[in-house]
């Protein structure tokens, strides 16, 4: 069902982690479908991304995206790191199934959450930039839940 | 291979292989032909029919083959929703169907009949009172499912058919799941309608029945030919037809003994999996649950992952995420149990066989408490509960 580059990315997913005080973080999707994406970005003083780290509640093609778009943006500037779309990510994964796709999109809006959130610690703004829509907070509830 | 996806399809038996093979190579013949070269094909339909019959304690005539489980459900509700018409259009299922019931019921939706989904408790088992509530003067059909695909909840089935037949409403089962696993009787239970599919006990695919009690008026599903009294035309599937009657033979010579031995595995797996990884709870009901079906659901982490890396691992399983439902939402059973989304999308179904050992399940669990661990390590939902977790105790000292 998978391309063997996805299939590489999921089983040996790169830059799977935290950092600690990151520039940025970026968190998007929500559990109710069943996809959750939060990248890290490191960006140095001249504006480049020196380490990404993402942590993925997410099927197969979820992993592989976030992975494939960790690699795609790290030692990128960031107006590199705008033009790495869902296409290019799907693209340098040898592509998606169609109902995977959305995977793909999720990726793009989480590396955009983590530099809006970088934009917004700096007070700058980054051409094309907006304010990311999705959030994991229609969840929060049931996460309480204990059993 | 360690196969425990037996709700999704069975490996044929032996028997039933053996038993299709003379009627693809050497008997051919056409069941409704008039010389005796057809005979071996009409003898080989009418002893199935017979013994599924019997084994349902029905009548043969009672008994018409299908397609397949699928095809059953579609006619057991549309031929009786047109054939019922005049005497309401109000139809009662429960949250929890197959698609085959559930889909067919939104089809009839829109022709202008109204259906009433009767919920469950949260060990997925039919609210009886919800149900009684729903019946109407114009109720023509209870459709309730024998046992659950997806949790195993084996329902109480002779309860809804004897309050079916205290207010004259016919009463429809699917009994895919538990038809030659679990013992079934039509007169005791009440049930008017019972559909079955052949692979799901070591039969071949693409063939089952649907018991009609007879005196119920429902309608041809395919018109053509003669064949299943004129109810369901079209040649039969006699190799199927051959195979399935073999199938549903070995299932109930063995079924005592293969019922005892799942349940003995099974409880073993579920008390290992409670047991041994954290964060987790089983779905469905403990006890009224079908012999080999253990469903799971590991918090933080999302099914699909799961399922690809026990396939890695030569584990076939299936899991209710969106993702393996083509779909954005989780299980619709995991839902209607009161699971949250991200729960219901983290869950896990493994059904045994009869051939599923102890060792096998030692094997699978060892893997998947490894497996559960990698993806939650990676996953944003465990780091937030352990940091909260850890916010949480450093309050409490």
């Amino acid at each position: 069902m998978y391309s063997e580059k996805v299939m590489d990315h999921f089983n040996n997913p790169r830059n799977v982690g935290e950092i600690e005080d990151a520039s940025g973080v970026g968190t998007v999707g929500n559990a109710k479908c069943g996809d959750i994406m939060r990248i890290y970005l490191d960006i140095d003083d001249n504006g480049i991304i020196r380490d990404c780290k993402f942590k993925t509640f997410g099927c197969g093609a979820a992993v592989a995206t976030s992975s494939m778009a960790t690699e795609l943006v790290k030692g990128k500037s960031i107006e590199e790191a705008m033009k790495v779309t869902n296409k290019a990510v799907m693209e340098a994964l040898d592509g998606l199934p169609p109902v995977k796709v959305h995977c793909s999109l999720l990726a793009e809006e989480a590396i955009h959450a983590a530099l809006w959130d970088y934009a917004q610690k700096h007070n700058i703004t980054i051409e094309g930039l907006s304010q990311p829509k999705s959030d994991i907070h229609e969840g929060e509830e049931a996460e309480e839940e204990e059993y | 291979m360690i196969y425990l996806d037996n709700a999704a399809t069975t490996k044929p038996y032996p028997e039933a292989v053996e038993a299709m093979l003379p009627y693809l190579n050497e008997y051919y013949g056409n069941p409704s032909s008039i010389y005796s070269f057809s005979d071996k094909s009409k003898e080989v339909i009418r002893d199935t029919r017979d013994f599924i019959a019997d084994s349902l304690h029905a009548k043969s005539e009672e008994i018409y083959f299908t397609a397949g489980g699928s095809e059953s459900d579609n006619w057991a509700l549309k031929a009786t929703a047109e054939a019922y018409a005049l005497k309401g259009k109000h139809i009662i299922t429960s949250k929890i169907e197959h698609h085959a019931i559930l889909h067919t019921c939104q089809y009839l939706e829109k022709q202008g009949y109204e259906i009433t989904y009767v919920g469950v408790d949260e060990n997925g088992i039919l609210n009886m009172e919800e149900l009684k509530a729903a019946i109407r003067e114009d109720t023509i059909l209870i459709s309730i499912m024998f046992a659950n695909n997806e949790i195993g909840t084996i329902q109480p089935i002779k309860e809804i058919g004897a309050l079916a037949r205290e207010h004259g409403i016919l009463f429809h089962t699917d009994a895919v799941q538990a038809y030659a696993q679990i013992p079934i009787d039509v007169e005791e239970m009440n049930i008017d309608m019972l559909s079955g599919s052949g692979h799901k006990f070591g039969g071949p695919k693409g063939v089952g029945f649907l018991y009609i009690r007879k005196g119920i008026k429902i309608r041809s599903f395919v018109h053509g030919g003669a064949q299943e009294r004129s109810r369901r035309a079209g040649t039969e599937n006699v190799p199927g037809i051959a195979g399935m009657g073999a199938a549903a033979k070995h299932s109930f010579r063995i079924m005592e003994e293969k019922i005892k031995k799942e349940i003995e595995i099974r409880d073993y797996l579920i008390d290992r999996v409670l047991g041994e990884i954290p964060y987790c709870r089983l779905n469905g009901d403990r006890n009224r649950r079908l012999p080999g079906n253990a469903n799971f659901s590991f918090r933080f982490i999302e099914g699909e992952s799961m399922l690809i890396h026990l396939d890695q691992k030569g584990i076939c399983a299936s899991s209710g995420s969106a993702c393996t439902s083509g779909s954005l939402d989780p299980s619709h059973v995991l839902l209607a149990i009161g699971l949250p989304h991200e729960i219901a999308h983290g869950s896990l179904r493994l059904t045994l066989s009869e051939e599923t050992s102890k060792e096998e399940m030692d094997y699978v669990v060892d893997n998947l408490k490894e497996i559960v661990s990698y993806i939650r390590n990676m996953s944003p939902l465990y780091e937030d509960f352990v940091k909260a977790q850890g916010k949480k105790e450093n309050r409490d000292v």
